[in-house]
Formats: structure tokens, sequence, C-alpha cells
């Protein structure tokens, strides 16, 4: 790989995408081998627009278009052990379908690019955005980076084949996009050109591969003996995400000014409640806590990007002196204490002896809206809570009771 | 300039989304750095009520949920102002452009600065037609840009034509052109 240099300005395209055709502008750019996927919305233009490349003679990449999701991410696991760069997409109903074979997918180490247009799952049907289908694979093994733009989806999706197929990580990852919300909103998009982004991420190494003249078998059986052993190795692989994401995104920095980090804070220097979120709900809030700072009211966002690895220690670092954090979900965990996202930030602050209040709200689900006026609701009451020092483990807003 | 929000109003099928989604891409032509255009998250059925929105300012917008208070409502159906409350929301002195052959003041709205100009007559003369209706999309665009200085014709044509390149691009432009020409308050 050549160094990595400061793209000029006369060098990028600037364009209108969605979503979805910013992820598959990147895909098209990032030189895959193979991508699989079935077509589901609102994920389906990531991969009509891939075809189309593909049609053209635009990618050289083998194209797979298998007759369900389940054999989608086996014909990428399948691919991925060859030595090829893969990528898939998916949503809902076709990421449940996958549910098997992602445990594969990562517990055989394969750095497997999964975009998803985060979507609700049935039933009732419902085409709409909520989170609830990437949190149910939380534990699957699989990085999650939730995305709260265009750009950053492009950027993100771009960034992740370098994260997946270092050494110290191999592991697949799923970016995560807003369905509808986000993956059919036209944004202004700049793009690379493909040679810098065949640069930054150079050819896949392969640590080990399937080759007829070497044979070898990968993911057989392990039993009492060794299983739990896998299990450890995959979590240390997750331990060194952090560094070598962090050295992506300097690489990526260097070539286009942007970088993101595993969260972004937004006004929380001197905030005494901090919002908890991430993808457009984070936007949102960013926008709102503009208006409540010109009250007076110290408001800050602490917009998450990785769910996993969660970034424990640096998150507790931000919110540890706020008097409270709002969480904003769009998830249910039914009949749990609280619900994913408010779970993983209170384990977080659980043994610090001075501790914010956590504040969960359940919101958007099925992709119902979350205006400002959402954000402003839950701000509001936390300030109640605070004053009589008590707060429920979670509620839910905006639905009708 | 404060961030701009623009509401479409039209029926399944009309074209209102792809409007939306020119506007925003003409927008970034004009040098805006923050664009939006995004449909309505519910249920389209084609000849139904629909609606799409438009963000546009000079600064990035962060806001992602659906627009309530518009400074601009563009309606390409005026039949669907008797269905719904098109000025719902719709700021102080905000503007109001309709596809009709009426003037303004026979539209007879409760707020907002009104347009008029005849999108349907425009797209007939132009054979602006899908399955043989007339397809008003792209005179609104025009009309828009006449009602409110916000995008140069230039540029709205320029992402016509790059859409639909070649002689269909060139009768939508023309379209547009004739839309801008015609459009009064």
């Amino acid at each position: 790989m050549t160094a990595v240099k400061r793209i000029p300005k006369d060098q990028i395209a600037i364009e209108g995408l969605t979503g979805d055709a910013a992820i598959a502008h990147a895909l098209k750019q990032c030189d895959l081998d193979v991508l699989a996927a079935y077509p589901i919305t609102p994920q389906t233009i990531i991969v009509e627009d891939y075809q189309k490349f593909a049609a053209n003679g635009e990618v050289h990449c083998r194209v797979i278009p298998v007759e369900s999701e389940h054999s989608a991410m086996s014909a990428c696991i399948g691919a991925s052990a060859v030595g090829a760069r893969v990528a898939t997409a998916s949503a809902s109903a076709g990421l449940a379908l996958m549910w098997e074979i992602l445990y594969c997918a990562a517990s055989m180490r394969m750095p497997i690019i999964f975009t998803v247009a985060n979507r609700a799952l049935s039933g009732p049907i419902n085409i709409h955005n909520d989170w609830s289908d990437t949190y149910g694979a939380r534990d699957s093994g699989f990085i999650q980076i939730y995305t709260q733009s265009c750009q950053e989806a492009y950027d993100t999706t771009i960034m992740a084949f370098k994260i997946a197929e270092d050494h110290k990580v191999l592991l697949p990852i799923m970016v995560c996009i807003d369905g509808f919300i986000l993956s059919h909103n036209v944004e202004r998009v700049e793009m690379l050109p493909t040679k810098a982004v065949e640069n930054f991420l150079g050819v896949r190494e392969p640590f080990i591969k399937l080759d007829p003249d070497n044979p070898i078998t990968m993911g057989p059986l392990a039993l009492t003996d060794y299983y739990f052993e896998f299990k450890e190795q995959q979590e240390r692989a997750m331990e060194a995400v952090p560094e070598v994401f962090a050295q992506v995104e300097t690489d990526f920095e260097k070539m286009t000014g942007r970088r993101y980090g595993m969260f972004e804070e937004y006004r929380t220097d001197d905030a005494e409640i901090i919002i908890f979120t991430h993808s457009t709900p984070g936007g949102t809030a960013k926008a709102t806590v503009d208006v409540l700072r010109e009250k007076g009211e110290k408001v800050g966002v602490l917009r998450l990007r990785m769910f996993r690895p969660f970034p424990t220690k640096e998150i507790v670092e931000v919110v540890k002196n706020a008097k409270a954090v709002i969480v904003f979900e769009k998830c249910r965990s039914f009949g749990a204490p609280s619900n994913p996202l408010a779970l993983e930030l209170r384990t977080a602050l659980y043994d610090l002896e001075k501790r914010p209040m956590v504040v969960d709200f359940v919101i958007g689900l099925g992709g119902r809206d979350c205006p400002p006026t959402t954000i402003v609701e839950g701000y509001e009451k936390t300030k109640e809570y605070l004053k009589k020092g008590k707060a429920p483990l979670y509620e839910t807003m905006g639905v009708r009771k | 300039m404060p961030m701009i929000e623009i509401r479409w109003h039209g029926r399944g099928g009309q074209g209102g989304v792809t409007s939306a989604e020119l506007l925003a891409k003409a927008a970034y032509i004009d040098g805006y750095i923050g664009v939006q255009a995004f449909p309505y998250f519910g249920a389209e059925r084609r000849g139904a009520p629909v609606k799409a929105f438009t963000r546009i300012s000079d600064k990035e917008i962060n806001v992602r949920s659906q627009i309530y208070t518009p400074d601009i409502v563009a309606v390409l159906d005026a039949g669907i102002v008797g269905l719904i409350d098109v000025t719902e929301g719709l700021k102080e002195n905000g503007t109001v452009i309709i596809n009709t052959q009426k003037s303004p003041n026979e539209m007879n709205l409760k707020k907002g600065h009104v347009y008029t100009y005849d999108g349907t007559g425009i797209a007939l003369k132009n054979g602006l037609l899908v399955a043989g209706l007339p397809v008003v999309n792209t005179t609104m665009l025009g009309a828009f840009a006449k009602a409110t200085g916000l995008i140069k014709l230039e540029s709205i044509q320029q992402v016509i034509r790059k859409n639909w390149p070649g002689k269909v691009g060139d009768k939508n432009a023309l379209g547009a052109q004739e839309a801008y020409d015609t459009c009064t308050d």
C-alpha cells in the first residue's frame, strides 16, 4: 500500500445520493470479489445499484443472487474462506433468517462487510425503521457500527473493510443505517476517486485460506475440548478492535479530513445532562441541543457509533460527571429490566461511586417519527426526575396507551 | 440563511418524490451544504395523496425527522387541496406553490403567499407524459425557482438533463422554463 495522502478537492465527486446508494457506491470502489445477497426493503437499492455496476462492467465482482439470506451469508463465508473480499446487505426478517450463519461468520473469523438498513421485525409486518434487527444480533460476534448521514455511511463502509481484514481483528462488521430515514434520504455525498480507495484498502491478505493444493478444514467440530478456547479468541479479537479502528480512522482522516470516532461528543464539555443515542436520532438530538443551549440549558449529545465492541471505559469518561444521561433507543427487550442500549450504559456505570442518573426512553418502534419535540419531552421529563431524585427503569415515548 | 423546509404534496405516481430529490440535487449545485430529500415514511399507492420533503441549508443539517412546519409547500395536484389542509403547519410568511389553472386568489387558502401556474397545461403541450398522463414534477421545479428565488433555473435544468439524458431531459427542461416564465402570485 502506498502512503495515504490528502485527496485534492478537484478529484472529489459530489453527488446527491440516498444512504443505500452511498453504500452501493462505496462497495463499488472497494474492489469486492464476491457479493451475495437477497433483496429486502429498505436495503434493496444497495444490491440493486451494485448489480447495475456489475452489469455495466464497472466492477469485477461475482454477484451471487442467492435464494435466501441464509444462503447469502453462507455464500459470503465460502467466498471469504478462499480469501475473497466479500460483502452482503440485508435488514429485518432477512437478517433474522441469517441468524445461524451470522455466528459462523464471526467465529470462523471471516471479515465480511454486512451493510444493514435497520428495520423493525415482524409481526405485524412493518418495513420501517427501528433497531430490533441488529440489536438482536449483538451477541453474534459481529462488530456493529451505526451511522448518521449518507456521507458517514459511505466513509464507514470503506473503512470497515480495512478494520475487518486486519489480522489483529478478522471479524465481520455490520455497517448500519436507519431504514428509510437514511436509506431513502438523498444527501450531498463527497466521493473519493476509486484509485484512492483501492490504495487505501490494498488487496486483502488472508491470514489463512482454503486452497485445494494445501487442503485444510475450516469451522469443524470443537466440543468440550476446544470450543471454549475458540470463544476466548473471538473475545480477544473484539478487544483488539479499538486500536485498529483508531489507526484506520487516522489514515482515512489523512486522506479526507474526516474522522468519526467510536462515538461523537457534541457539546458535552460542561453538560449536566447528556443525551445518549445513535444513528439518525443522534442527528436530531444534536439539532435539538443547539436550540436548548440557546435557552441556556447545559445539555450535550453522546452519539454512539460502535455498539460492538462497546467502548465502555471511554463512554464512562465522557458521562461520569453528568447529573443524568438520557438514553433514546429504538428497541424493546421484552421482559428485561430496561432495554439494550440502557443496559449497556448502566452496566458500564455501575462500578462508579457516584453515577449519573440513567433515564431510558424507547422511541420510534416500527418507524414512528422522532422529531425534536420527542427529544425535548425526554429532556424535560429527565429534569423532573432529577428534582425527584428518582426515575423509572425505562418508559416508552410517542406510543398511544 | 436559516434552514428551509419544503413539503411536497402530490398523488402516488405523479413524481413528487422525484421533485423532492431533484430539488435537493439542484441545491447542492447552487452551493448549499446541507441538503436532504426524503419520502413520507408511510404506505404509498398510485393515485393516493402522498408527501415528500426537502431541506436545504448553507450549513450541515442534523435534524432527521419529518417536516411539520414547512417554509414552502408545493402542490402538484390541486385536487388534493379540497381533501387535506396543504397549509398545515405552514410558517408565517410561508409560500404555497400550486399546479392549477386558477389564480392564487381563486385558490382561497387560509394562509400563505400563494403562487399558481398551469403545470398540467405545460406538460400536455410539451408531451411530458407517462402512460398517457401528464407528469408535472419538472414543471413544479421551474415554478419553485421563480416563486422562491432559492435555486437557479439553470441548476434545475442541469439536474433534469442529467436525470433524463437526451430528448426527454430537453422536453422537461423546457417545461421547467415555461413554468418559470408563467408562475405568478
